[in-house]
Formats: C-alpha cells, structure tokens, sequence
C-alpha cells in the first residue's frame, strides 16, 4: 500500500518564482486512492496556484506516471499547454515525479512527499528510484533523487570520491551528483546549488500518519486480516 | 601561536596528517609526531581513513595535545548520526581540542567492515554548518548551550577533481558558512591545481595544498586505481618507474614532492603533508621545497 501526501502550500509555492506559469500531472494510480492524486489533487492545486498568481496552463491525468514510456507519450498530447508553462508540478510518488523529470527538460517540482510503498516499486523498474523519505527533495535536485542516486545520499553535490562521472563505490556506477549537477545545468537551475538545506527529517518516514491510513484499500486489507 | 593566528598572519602553515593506531599501540605515532614537531605547524588525524577500522582520532588528538602539538581533529559523516557528532565535537573541545577538520568521509564499503552502516545522516555542508551553530552556543535543534566552543573549522576540497564545476559549487557553500581554511586532496598537477585557483581566488579562504609523497610507480598506480580522487599523471609514473634502487626511488620522490610544492606555494597558503610511513623525508622535501 503506498502512502503519499501533498506537501505544505507554503513549500510548493516556495518553490516557485514570481509570475512563473504551471503545468500539473496528477497520478490517477496508487497516489489517488490516499487523496495526494487523481482528480482530486489537480483540483486542490488548480486552487492553490491561481490564488497565488500562478496561471496553470493546462493539467493532465495520468494513468500511472511511474510509467515512463506512457506518461512520455501522454505528455506529447499536451504539447502546446506545456510549452507555455515555465514550470511541471507532479502528483505522484517519488518514482512518478522522476519518470516526468525524465521526459520533460523544464523543471519539474514534486508536490507531494511519499512516505512509504508497502514493496511496491513503481512501473519504471531498473533500479530503486525512491526511498520514500516522506519529505520529497526533488525540487532542488532536477528530479533525480539524491537518496537513491548517491551512495551516500548527500544533499549538497558530490563528495571527493567522485571523479569523472562514475561514484567512488563501485566502477562503472554513475555519481549521483554529477547526474544531478547535468540536469540542474540543463534546466538552467544551478542557483539550487547555492543554498544550504537543513538536516533531512529522518523520521518523516518511519511512521505513517494516522490520517493516511483511513483509505479504503488499507481498511480492505485490515478487514481481510 | 596556534594555527588561527598563523592563518590570519598569512604565514605559510605546514600540517602533517597522523594517523591512529590499528590497536591500542600508540607509541609509534606519537614518536613520529614529536620527529617531525619542529617542522610541522599542527597535526591533522584522520577519522578512520579510508574506512578502516582504527582508534578514534579525538584520543589521539588528546594525546599529542599533552605532548605539546597542535592537533587538528578529522570528523567525518560516515559513522555518527547529528546528535552522536555534536556531542563528540563538545567533547573535543572539553579536551582541548581547538581545530576541526569536517569531511563527508569514504563509503564503508571501501574499508574493513564493508558491512558497517554508512550513516551520512549529515552531509559535510551541514556539518559545518552545525559547528557553527555550536560555536555561537546553539545546537541544531537550536537549543541553548551551557558553554560553547570556538572552533577553528576547516574543509576540504579535491582540486584537481574531473570534472571540477560540481566540487566547485559544494567549496562555495562552505566558503559561505565561514570556513577558516580549504584542504585540498593530494594534487600531482601543478596546473590544474592552478586552474582551480583562478575559479576560488574570490572566496577569500586560505588553502592548504595536499601533498603525499609517491613511494613507486605501483603506490601510484594503486592510488589511482583505489583512492577515491585522486589522480597521479602517467610522466610522474614513468620518472618513478625508471628508479633502480631505494635509494634513488626516495630521492625521486622526493624531487617530486619538493617540485610540486614549490610550483604551487605562490598560490597557496600552505601544505598538508600525508607521509604515509615515509615520514623521514618530510625534512628533506620541505628544505628542497625552500621552506
Ligand atoms: S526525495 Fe527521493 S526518497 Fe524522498 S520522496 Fe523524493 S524521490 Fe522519494
Ligand atoms: S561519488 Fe557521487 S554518488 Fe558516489 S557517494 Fe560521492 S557524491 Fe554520492
């Protein structure tokens, strides 16, 4: 059972720059049936975007966004609202905000935190993409997660051992930051490497909120047991 | 004089690393230390180099600062959660402990204990950046202290790394936050040390260049292949390759070290030597250095 939550209104506006258009991709698959997706979560953030003077260019809803090849190709449809947004918030788990990260070169800022997957691990397989830290960095990292992509999950580029791309765990391992400082490089946010983060809050995984757990599948699974 | 007042003399400081024993054994590296005392400004012990399992580098800095030299106390993110490195870090500074040097440190999988838990619950940012809170008499959370320290913080940074705009970036954070001085991770390239110098100048912070002397073409092939960022050109290689004897093998080690330091010295504000067993030649390469 996957459990996400849409993050504060404050940090989601934060992330934006005055006057900066919107495009929102809501996941219509696990992440709606906890209310951080679906229909429901392209209507909260319509509302919080247009009260903050923020024009949202267009939404669409996606079956499952960890879906990389199909969200890509849902996304082609959506061409001319796209190109008019400056930005792409994304409703869905960790592994759907770095699916869209992936075919999109804009930035594109996860709207909510994933807490946990119960195993699941998304429809984009390969490798583990999201380690559902429950306070979703995306935003700063250009989509890559620093958790998963860095051995060692740091959060302020690449220590000493990276050299020429590869991670100094393993040969032929590609360095998480380096992957990240590209992408950053890409979509013209490098500024994000010129801030100080505060220590990730470690516990915002360990237990699942209360609130989250009153969904119909977990109550379903409660009953089966 | 401490290593704040040279640095902020702008004298050319030299320090030397040391490294705790595998064991309870001491002795060795306090004999070494107090050889090589007269020529080094302070000791920089390391915080389970590499990953491999040694004694803690604060019971060693206590013991060389009992023996009169100035110890530099590695702290790495690697083993101790943020509540675990303030507490050691105020316990440093009960023991007399005025420098510390903050790094990410290795992975543990490129040590002894491959298995042990890579903690990284901060990374070397925010470790600066909570030494500085304890130095103004906070913690983390924010929460007031009943005495504070004053640490001198260094950082490091792998000057020559490729590419180096990633690492660049990172240098600048610390820079921000205050750091007294930069390490440098050992540089064999003269020019690219000088490259990098050219991108750093605005910031303001004095840097220590890395020196370690080679002791044969296999060390440098193996630090190249093993050693996390660091880089020996194949020309240097090759000079140590052509040695016969022992002999010659530490004079050309020796060349080598004295000529990139000198080649450096103009922009740096001193060196920190890593001698790694050959500490005998320190005073040979700082005289033919010209220091
Ligand atoms: S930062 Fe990484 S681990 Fe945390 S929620 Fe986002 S993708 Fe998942
Ligand atoms: S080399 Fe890169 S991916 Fe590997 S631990 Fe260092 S920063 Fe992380």
């Amino acid at each position: 059972m996957l459990v996400a939550e849409l993050k504060p209104t404050e940090e989601i506006l934060g992330y934006l720059r005055p006057g900066e258009r919107v495009f929102i991709l809501s996941c219509n698959g696990c992440v709606a049936s906890v209310g951080a997706g679906g229909e429901k979560a392209i209507a909260d953030l319509r509302a919080v975007f247009s009260q903050n003077g923020h024009a949202v260019t267009g939404s669409l809803l996606a079956p499952f966004a960890c879906n990389k090849a199909l969200v890509g190709l849902r996304l082609l449809r959506e061409e001319p609202a796209l190109s008019q947004a400056h930005v792409l918030f994304v409703a869905a788990c960790g592994v759907g905000v770095q699916a869209v990260a992936q075919v999109v070169d804009k930035a594109v800022y996860p709207a909510t935190n994933t807490v946990t997957y119960g195993a699941f691990q998304g429809l984009w397989p390969g490798e583990e993409r999201c380690q559902r830290c429950g306070q979703c960095l995306l935003a700063y990292t250009g989509g890559i997660c620093p958790l998963t992509t860095c051995a060692k999950g740091l959060l302020h580029g690449p220590c000493g051992g990276s050299h020429e791309g590869e991670c100094e765990v393993e040969k032929g391992r590609p360095c998480g930051w380096q992957k990240i400082y590209d992408r950053l490089s890409k979509i013209g946010r490098l500024d994000l490497l010129h801030q100080c983060r505060t220590p990730h809050d470690r516990k915002a995984h360990l237990e699942v909120p209360g609130t989250r757990r009153r969904s119909t599948l977990w109550d379903l699974e409660r009953l089966e047991d | 004089m401490n290593l704040r007042e040279r640095l902020s003399r702008g004298e050319f400081v030299i320090t030397c690393e040391a490294g705790p024993p595998k064991g309870t054994d001491v002795g060795p590296a306090l004999e070494e230390a107090d050889r090589l005392g007269r020529y080094v400004h302070a000791f920089n012990v390391t915080d389970l180099q590499s990953s491999v399992l040694r004694m803690s580098s604060c019971a060693l800095c206590t013991l060389l600062k009992a023996r009169g030299h100035e110890p530099i106390l590695q702290v790495t993110c690697r083993d101790r959660n943020r509540l675990a490195l303030q507490a050691d870090l105020l316990g440093a500074w009960a023991l007399g402990i005025e420098n510390v040097l903050a790094l990410t440190g290795d992975h543990p999988v490129l040590g002894d204990h491959p298995g042990a838990w890579p903690v990284f619950d901060l990374d070397s940012v925010q470790l600066v950046a909570a030494i500085r809170e304890l130095n103004r008499g906070r913690d983390l959370a924010g929460n007031e202290l009943q005495g504070h320290p004053d640490f001198l913080v260094g950082a490091v940074v792998n000057a020559t790394a490729k590419p180096l705009e990633p690492h660049l970036a990172k240098m600048r954070l610390k820079a921000q936050l205050g750091v007294g001085f930069f390490q440098t991770q050992t540089v064999y390239d003269p020019q690219a040390y000088l490259e990098f110098v050219r991108k750093v100048e605005g910031l303001g912070v004095p840097i220590l260049v890395g020196v370690i002397p080679l002791k044969s073409a296999k060390m440098a092939r193996f630090m190249n292949e093993n050693i996390a960022g660091v880089h020996v050109p194949e020309p240097i290689i090759q000079e140590l390759e052509a040695a016969k004897t022992k002999e010659d093998r530490e004079k050309r080690s020796v060349d080598i070290c004295a000529r990139i330091v000198r080649a450096v010295k103009p922009y740096a504000h001193g060196i920190h030597l890593m001698p790694m067993g050959w500490d005998f030649l320190v005073p040979q390469i700082l005289d033919q250095a010209g220091i």
